[in-house]
């Protein structure tokens, strides 16, 4: 088979395993496990050979017309590079890991079928964002990824909680995806073809003709799809979806499309220097806020999602001093590793039966239950945190590298104070990542206290799936040093990855610092930790279904620590560093509230008008004619008193008058 | 003879009998008002007929008939009367309202009833 | 034709005239009563005097056999036939006040306005038409016979054919029915 008829094959095969498991799986119950994982399983394995046949050579591309489709066609379009088939081997990594996992987390779910189904669904369009050569195309799986993500995280839809987060988390991608699909009608526009090498032909050529205005509006759709700052506020939220969907889909692929599509039409909006000043300013906020807010959140996967916001915006940032490699490279790295740290706290939060930070700091054994999770999330922590000779070490030194290189100017279309942002932005969130990552492992694994109530033995699958993922967590980074196994640069740009000494020194010395001085905070409150505070799932029976456990954690939240991501502890070590900041880190700096009092408020207030004018006014009007009828027929219904005589006497009268008239009229 | 006097008796005559139809309760007294309107008439067809000097007298067969039609008329009329207050023990002309639009769906129901009282 | 053989003037009646006015001035009045009078059985007699008074007017107008006809079946039978009906319908005797309905004014209205339009209409179409009373009776019963019998027979048998129907229907209706003897 050739290169494009497997890549074909890649996108297809979890797109038929999940018709068939919706298809199959309320019939053959037996069926719904193999049906889910296997094609994912077997389209990684695909995604691997494509990767292995493409290799590091010239790009390949294939395209079929399915039909004329007026003034600028849309082609069925492959484009197999460096940066494509790599990307495909991670999500195929991280899809065949979520799906195994998913056998025993939501071993028990009445929903699985389904469930499993839009992870297939979810993959499939991943793989065709990924392998697209067409913008239309990749439109399609864009958006299948949208509602899919909105299925998912709505999956507990018995809470609140994730009833809303659902909804806002579709509705503010959709407030990206629509000037999203302006601008990419624009640039199509601009340059006679949906296709991507066409698009890129015509930006190297200067034929756009409205290039800031096309990347702005590109940048609204990767900021709602990557969660950048402003419209981030969706990610945070939606972890009360089960802990495989945030894997999944807000750490590894999804918010990975919105970076990839800048990476693929980098020479696009390369051409505006404003578009590239607005990603890197938008990249630096959302570094920076993010890593504060990390440091106060409670919620374990909360934390986990604003690193995956802020590791986002190293990639942004890379992005926008024009390093698609050190970009893509971090993505890679990130995507293995966070999905590991998801993995792993879904393992957390089931063993200890709650997702709250203050509680499992007052929880003693609770690495010992669970040393798999200890071991392997620990070594993800450490690569969050880049510290060598993690992956994420390797790859956020190249996204340093890049910026660094852009602030001495060397680098073309960038200007300096771009690079000067992006690198001391990066830089002060190396202090922050390696502070809420300590942070974490601290309170999670060394908490002090009385042993929890047992819940049970983790299902094998889910502790084998994180040490598969802790692989690449240990060896991508290291990998890349030996360029005659695995010539990690000439797969992408051929820009050199490798870290220069004065990153690295500068990067491990920041990362220390954040992790010596959230250790000594952790130390000073060790005392305030005694007081016990929060509340466990009890959970007598031995083998609940560990999805379960993370539900019922979710929805108490909430109600035992009155706010979905922060609690009242005074023992918390990032209360004590953030001091002041805290309470507004806590609550993502009020964006929501100030979103809520810019546009939810007055929607809310134009639909009570709305309301008002259709109930009181227009209903008037309906209601008026049917009463005007009914006073009539009551007024007619009273003359007809079944009198003859009175009928008589009205018949008689008028004809008379009617004589009278006839006469005078003559 | 002037001919207005006639025919202004027969107007004022038949205006009359329309007010006695009109304003009378009693089924009978209604039917005696409707004989002085049909003799209103027959004044006039007697006075035209007298007036026109008809060769065939028209007018005058024509008042024959209608007295003899009148007599049938106040035959079966007083039938009518007859059941109707056998029916409902009333031959008041103002409450036979059956046709009138009634809330209340019991109405309808009761004549019958009373049909069988009086049976 | 009448109108050119006029012997007198508007303003100059003659006794037949004069007879006619006074007879009708008693037979509306008369009629007033019976359509006003609280006594039901008094209604009955006043109508008497009615249609006795336009018997009157009949023979004046030379219409001798309408004029007999009238006596006979209208006061003799028709006015008889009332009086029964106000019998067997248990009508009060004596005074009853609610001898009118409510209808009472609205009727007077209609009646009034009917009465002076057509007073009105009449008096302004035939201000100047006598009729000609002189010559041949118009409705002796020879006359009457004669028409009634060459001209008008069909018309007279489906009548008495109408009549039959009448009858029969009239005893049908007021006949009491058993309905356990299974009559109807």
């Amino acid at each position: 088979m050739t290169v494009t008829t497997l890549a074909v094959l890649v996108p297809l095969l979890p797109f038929l395993g999940a018709a068939a498991a919706l298809f199959l799986g309320k019939r053959a119950p037996g069926f719904a496990q193999p049906v889910a994982v296997l094609p994912t399983a077997a389209a990684f394995v695909l995604a691997a050979i494509v990767a292995a046949r493409q290799g590091s050579g010239p790009a390949t591309d294939a395209a079929h017309r399915l039909t004329p489709t007026g003034s600028v066609p849309i082609d069925l379009a492959l484009h197999l590079d460096g940066f494509a088939v790599l990307i495909a081997v991670l999500v195929g990594l991280v899809a065949t890991c979520v799906q195994l996992y998913s056998t025993g987390y939501l071993r028990d779910d009445p929903r699985y079928v389904s469930y499993s189904a839009l992870v297939s669904l979810f993959t499939a369009a991943m793989f065709l964002v990924v392998y697209s050569g067409d913008l239309m195309v990749l439109l399609v799986g864009w958006e299948v990824m949208g509602i899919c993500s909105y299925f998912l995280v709505g999956h507990y839809w018995e809470t609140e909680a994730a009833r809303s987060a659902s909804i806002k988390a579709f509705l503010v991608t959709k407030l990206g995806d629509v000037p999203f699909l302006i601008g990419l009608f624009a640039l199509a526009t601009d340059a006679g073809t949906f296709r991507i090498n066409g698009i890129l032909t015509a930006a190297t050529h200067g034929e756009l003709h409205h290039p800031t205005l096309i990347a702005l509006l590109l940048l609204a759709g990767v900021a709602g799809k990557s969660a950048q700052f402003p419209l981030h506020t969706w990610l945070p939220d939606a972890m009360a979806g089960p802990t495989p969907v945030s894997a999944l889909i807000h750490a590894a692929t999804m918010v990975a499309a919105g970076i990839y599509f800048v990476a693929r039409l980098l020479p696009v909006f390369e051409t505006s220097s404003a578009a590239m000043a607005v990603l890197a300013a938008m990249a630096a906020i959302t570094m920076i806020g993010s890593g504060l807010a990390a440091l106060a959140q409670d919620d374990i996967k909360r934390v986990l999602a604003y690193s995956t916001i802020g590791q986002l915006g190293y990639m942004a940032g890379a992005l926008a001093v024009g390093d698609r490699s050190a970009a893509v490279f971090h993505l890679l790295s990130h995507g293995a590793f966070k999905a590991l740290l998801f993995l792993g706290a879904g393992v957390v939060i089931h063993s200890a039966g709650t997702n709250s930070l203050a509680a499992m700091s007052r929880m003693g054994d609770l690495g010992k239950r669970i040393p798999d999770a200890m071991w392997t999330m620990g070594i993800a922590l450490a690569a969050l945190a880049a510290l060598p000779p993690f992956s994420g070490f390797f790859s956020k030194e190249s996204v340093l590298r890049a910026a660094e290189h852009a602030a001495g100017g060397h680098t073309a279309h960038i200007p300096a104070a771009v690079g000067w942002t992006v690198l001391v932005a990066g830089l002060v969130t190396a202090v922050l990542t390696a502070g809420y990552a300590t942070r974490l492992f601290l309170l999670a694994f060394r908490g002090q206290g009385a042993t929890v109530a047992d819940h049970g033995r983790e299902p094998v699958v889910m502790n084998a799936v994180l040490w598969v993922l802790a692989i690449p967590t240990i060896g991508f980074g290291m990998i890349s040093l030996l360029p005659r196994v695995f010539d990690l640069p000439q797969w992408f740009d051929g820009e050199a990855l490798s870290p220069t000494l004065t990153t690295s020194v500068l990067g491990i010395g920041l990362a220390l610092v954040g992790i010596l001085a959230m250790y000594g905070a952790w130390q000073a409150t060790a005392t305030r930790r005694r007081v016990p505070i929060g509340a466990v799932v009890a959970a007598p029976p031995q083998d609940l279904e560990p999805a379960l456990v993370e539900e019922t954690a979710i929805d108490t939240h909430a109600k035992v620590y009155g706010d979905i991501a922060a609690a009242e502890d005074p023992g918390d070590p990032g209360r004590l560093l953030l001091g002041p900041l805290h309470r507004h880190a806590a609550h993502g700096f009020h964006l929501d509230a100030l979103y809520a009092a810019l546009f939810v408020r007055p929607v809310l207030a134009a639909a009570g008008l709305v309301r008002f004018l259709d109930r009181e006014v227009i209903e008037t009007y309906v209601s008026g004619t049917g009463a005007a009828p009914r006073l009539l027929g009551a007024a007619v219904r009273r003359a007809q008193t079944g009198n003859v005589q009175t009928y008589l006497s009205v018949l008689l009268a008028g004809s008379v008058v009617l004589a009278v008239l006839v006469a005078v009229g003559a | 003879m002037h001919l207005v006097y006639p025919a202004v008796l027969s107007a004022l005559l038949f205006s009359v009998g329309l007010y006695g139809v009109l304003a009378r309760r009693n089924a009978i007294l209604v039917l005696m008002s409707l004989e002085v309107m049909l003799n209103a008439v027959n004044l006039n067809l007697v006075a035209f007929d007298v007036w026109l000097r008809d060769r065939l007298h028209a007018g005058q067969a024509l008042t024959l008939f209608v007295i003899v039609v009148a007599a049938a008329e106040i035959g079966i009329g007083l039938a009518i009367v007859l059941l109707v207050y056998r029916n409902r023990g009333t031959s008041d002309v103002d409450r036979l309202t059956d046709l009138a639009d009634s809330d209340d769906p019991s109405v309808v129901a009761a004549p019958e009833e009373k049909a069988e009282a009086a049976a | 034709m009448s109108l050119a053989a006029a012997p007198s003037g508007f303003l100059s009646p003659t006794g037949v005239e004069i007879a006619f006015v006074l007879v009708g001035i008693a037979t509306v009045g008369a009629a007033l009563v019976t359509v006003s009078t609280k006594q039901l059985v008094h209604a009955a007699l006043w109508l008497v005097v009615t249609l006795g008074g336009l018997a009157v007017e009949y023979l004046l107008l030379t219409a001798e056999f309408i004029a007999w006809v009238q006596v006979l079946i209208y006061v003799g039978s028709v006015v008889v036939l009332l009086l029964f009906g106000l019998m067997l319908t248990k009508a009060p005797i004596g005074r009853s006040p609610d001898a009118d309905s409510g209808n009472r004014w609205a009727a007077l209205v209609v009646a009034v306005a009917s009465a002076t339009t057509l007073v009105w209409v009449v008096v302004d179409a035939f201000r100047a038409t006598w009729i000609n009373l002189d010559g041949a009776v118009q409705g002796s019963t020879k006359v009457t016979g004669q028409i009634l019998f060459q001209h008008w027979v069909l018309p007279f048998e489906a009548l008495s054919v109408l009549l039959l129907a009448a009858l029969v229907g009239a005893i049908v209706l007021s006949r009491r029915t058993d309905r356990k003897n299974g009559a109807r």
